[in-house]
């Protein structure tokens, strides 16, 4: 039960995206369309969760005042072994993705659950942690591509379903992400303040 | 004529906030107040000048020799760590004043992701600047384009922090409150900067 509700608290509770507002740069980014968005957050939670475990088992031999460098040296040993990875198997997501495959580095999120929960758990714990965390972000992601891919490009996932003369371009170029992100957050608070009532 | 052009396209063109998405969480995070965003915008402009043709060096006479170019992103983020540590101490020894200014800021910009994008951007991306061949920028141009692209930060953050200012004297909607107005005014800014497009 316990590692069920570390899992599920990323989800809505302590979603990154919406209530956390972590990790804002590839949200905004890379959310052109929903594949696109799931890949970016796909990519995280694999970041996220290795570097959780690695961490929550080094720290308690790492010295307070350096700990920070450490931390940093762990998740960028990660991101390049993704790099690597990604590189291999799926380089046509990686030249979509681009720069912001290094930039998960610098990534908000990833640093905060190493300072905020892995380096005082269980390694164990610390996965379910990143998995939880990691998955809100990659739904977050997937939610607003979907929406700014159907409302630019009229399609879904990749499938068009709606007409041409349909499409508002803006939608997804810069202005459109962060109108459609401030709008979602809205929705979201809607939603979850009528089921705390 | 080419750094110009390079100037322009980094500050207008392709704005680093407002077109390419870096550094958001500052963006948001420090704009509440026009007296912060500018300390922030400064601070910024100082460490991703100076990181840049470090770490532009460093490929240049390290990485690329060695053909370890794939050590980019751990040398680099340890670069900009140190660095920022490093200009943080010789502020407070040179000019107090400058470091009680910029002081709180400092510590953040490690995890600023614009500083770490210019820095693989320069290394990693072909340019092109008024119709010319795309080329990989040299030192001087890399200085230049890290500079230019640190001063649209610094436009985009003191614009953004000065609406800001004025909308926090608006009655706005309970949900709206917060962050979802400051990305909906944020999305209007954008707008408008891409009136831009097409000039370089």
């Amino acid at each position: 039960m316990n590692k069920f509700k570390l899992i599920t608290k990323g989800l809505i509770k302590e979603n990154p995206t919406f209530v956390l507002l972590l990790g804002m740069c590839p949200t905004l980014a890379t959310t052109t369309s929903a594949i696109n968005g799931m890949s970016m957050g796909l990519a995280t939670l694999f970041v996220l969760v290795l570097s959780n475990m690695a961490i929550s088992a080094i720290a308690p031999y790492v010295p307070d005042k350096v700990r920070i460098p450490a931390y940093i040296v762990v998740i960028a040993t990660f991101v390049t072994v993704l790099e690597f990875l990604m590189k291999a198997y799926t380089p046509a997501i990686y030249e979509t993705l681009g720069l912001f495959i290094p930039l998960i580095v610098v990534n908000c999120i990833v640093l905060g659950r190493a300072e905020a929960f892995a380096n005082k758990n269980s390694v164990i714990d610390s996965a379910c942690d990143g998995l939880g965390i990691g998955l809100g972000f990659t739904m977050s992601l997937t939610i607003l591509g979907m929406v700014r891919e159907l409302l630019g490009a009229g399609s879904f996932f990749g499938m068009k379903i709606l007409p041409e003369q349909g499409n508002i371009l803006v939608f997804v170029l810069a202005p459109g992400a962060f109108m459609v992100l401030g709008y979602l957050i809205v929705l979201f608070r809607k939603i979850t303040a009528k089921k705390g009532e | 004529m080419e750094y110009i052009l390079i100037i322009i396209s980094a500050i207008f063109v392709n704005n680093i906030l407002l077109s390419q998405f870096m550094g958001i969480c500052p963006f948001l995070g420090v704009s509440n107040k026009l007296s912060t965003a500018a300390g922030m915008s400064g601070a910024v402009c100082f460490v991703i000048t100076l990181s840049t043709t470090v770490t532009y060096l460093l490929q240049q006479y390290v990485l690329a020799p060695l053909g370890i170019e794939f050590m980019q992103t751990i040398s680099f983020i340890l670069v900009i760590a140190g660095l920022v540590q490093m200009v943080e101490i010789i502020l407070k020894k040179i000019s107090p004043s400058l470091y009680s200014a910029l002081g709180i800021f400092l510590p953040l910009i490690t995890t600023n992701c614009a500083v770490l994008g210019v820095a693989l951007t320069v290394v990693q991306k072909e340019f092109s600047f008024g119709g010319a061949e795309p080329h990989m920028l040299n030192l001087g141009e890399s200085v230049v384009y890290a500079f230019a692209t640190s001063v649209g930060f610094g436009l985009a953050m003191i614009l953004f922090a000065g609406l800001r200012e004025q909308l926090s004297l608006n009655n706005v909607p309970k949900s709206f409150k917060g962050i979802p107005i400051a990305l909906i005014t944020a999305s209007i800014l954008a707008m408008a900067f891409m009136g831009f497009s097409g000039l370089v």
